[in-house]
């Protein structure tokens, strides 16, 4: 359930942003991570961009998602 | 074989040599305990226990915010369900989850159970059913608590006043403080969760190692960080030392997500609450604060919480503990899989007992 999904910001209105994962896209927020940009790369949890992360992180986190045959239905999942 | 594989295939061999030298130094049987679903999972699917040395052990801890949660708080959102008037919001795994005669699974047929993969999802789902109340059943760890707060302090800005939350989320370090003072414990160090210490930082460990002289090492999810991790706890141990170390440095800091933690706080009071397995540990549950008081399920229907019995013959409390591995239950894998799940810890895909009915035959065949 803790788990976070690294994600590129590709819009960003005030604190609502449009993530993408692998050409998953969906909706989360960057109210608790106010220095979030258009463009960075951040881990997504529940909905909500938590932490920074660098390139060759988030690309190591999307290889080993890649490997769970479910991964259309992870974008944002939280399953416990 | 390409560069960053060689890489990483050097990294885990140097680990597991150093472990080797390590838990051989030692001589004697040495436990270390997890508390991270996603820890157990990851040491199950890559096979990381088949390549660990005799004396060393994994404990799968209280890391499934689905497996700590009490069995009380269980029955009381059950209860809610049951009322017609209540719409109830919840992440997935929960709904499975066996109550007293029943789970919410049961219950999603009348509709008035809906899962949600977001807080905001819930909160939206107030906004689109104004005639109901939804309850959002609230739990997990630090990192899922700050996508609570969040939403209630939006729903007292807009004044959403037919949403509510349960509130059972947990905080880790109390849990291992209240593992560790048991009288029967066998953890000799602990292997801290990734994403909870971004958001409480590293140094909130501080504390187990000071007054406990545990070691405590915060590792990412990845098979080689895993490994790396316990390759550092063997070494500190060898060495007749505890100290507190990160090496997950991408995305975890000393203080953590500040932000996120002043969220919690200006939201959430911590306060005593029942733990599956660990019963009533002091200040482990956030509690809504006064102020947002009309947000909380428990004040507004009036609900006090109170531990619940766990069904007849489910060993999960004890399993939470580390005090057995799950195939010592006697409902393991006959009376209790994860189609027929009887505790908490076989529901959840991130469960000691799913993680070891789905991985783990194998390796107890060969023993």
């Amino acid at each position: 359930m803790c788990l976070a999904i690294p994600a590129r910001i590709v819009e960003l209105d005030g604190d609502k942003a449009v993530v993408d994962a692998m050409g998953n896209r969906w909706k989360a927020k960057t109210t608790l991570l106010p220095e979030a940009k258009l463009g960075d790369l951040v881990l997504i949890h529940a909905g909500f961009a938590i932490s920074l992360v660098d390139e060759e992180e988030a690309k190591k986190t999307w290889q080993l998602i890649a490997e769970i045959s479910e991964f259309q239905d992870t974008s944002n999942k939280v399953s416990g | 074989m390409k560069q960053n594989t060689r890489n990483m295939l050097d990294r885990i061999y140097k680990a597991q040599n150093l472990m080797d030298a390590a838990c051989e130094a030692l001589g004697r049987q040495i436990n270390i305990m997890e508390v991270c679903g996603t820890h157990t999972v990851s040491i199950f699917r890559n096979g990381i226990r088949s390549i660990l040395p005799k004396n060393l052990k994994l404990l799968s801890g209280p890391g499934c915010p689905v497996c700590v949660t009490d069995q009380g708080y269980i029955d009381t959102v059950l209860q809610l369900a049951d009322r017609d008037d209540c719409l109830i919001a919840t992440y997935g795994d929960m709904i499975r989850v066996p109550g007293k005669d029943r789970s919410l699974e049961t219950k999603q047929a009348k509709a008035n159970v809906k899962v949600v993969l977001s807080s905001e999802d819930a909160l939206q789902l107030a906004k689109d059913n104004t005639e109901k109340i939804v309850v959002f059943v609230a739990v997990g760890f630090e990192t899922t608590a700050p996508a609570t707060a969040v939403v209630v302090r939006e729903a007292a800005a807009g004044s959403i006043d037919n949403f509510c939350i349960l509130s059972g989320h947990k905080l880790v370090v109390p849990a291992m403080r209240a593992l560790l003072s048991g009288k029967n414990h066998n953890i000799n160090a602990f292997l801290c969760p990734g994403h909870v210490s971004v958001i409480i930082g590293y140094g909130a460990f501080a504390e187990i190692v000071e007054d406990f002289g545990r070691p405590c090492v915060v590792a990412g999810f990845e098979p080689v960080q895993i490994i790396e991790g316990l390759c550092e706890i063997c070494r500190q141990l060898s060495a007749g030392k505890a100290k507190l170390k990160s090496i997950y440095s991408a995305v975890v800091t000393e203080k953590g997500n500040t932000a996120a933690q002043q969220t919690i706080d200006e939201c959430f009071e911590p306060v005593d609450g029942y733990w599956r397995g660990l019963g009533k540990i002091e200040k482990s549950t956030l509690k809504l604060r006064d102020k947002y008081s009309r947000f909380d399920a428990f004040e507004r229907f009036n609900i006090t919480e109170t531990p619940g019995e766990e069904r007849k013959g489910c060993r999960c409390g004890e399993v939470l503990c580390g005090l057995i591995e799950p195939p010592e239950c006697g409902l393991f894998g006959q009376n209790c899989t994860p189609q027929e799940p009887v505790g908490p810890c076989m529901v959840s895909s991130e469960g000691a007992c799913a993680a070891w009915f789905k991985y783990g035959q194998e390796k107890r065949r060969k023993r």
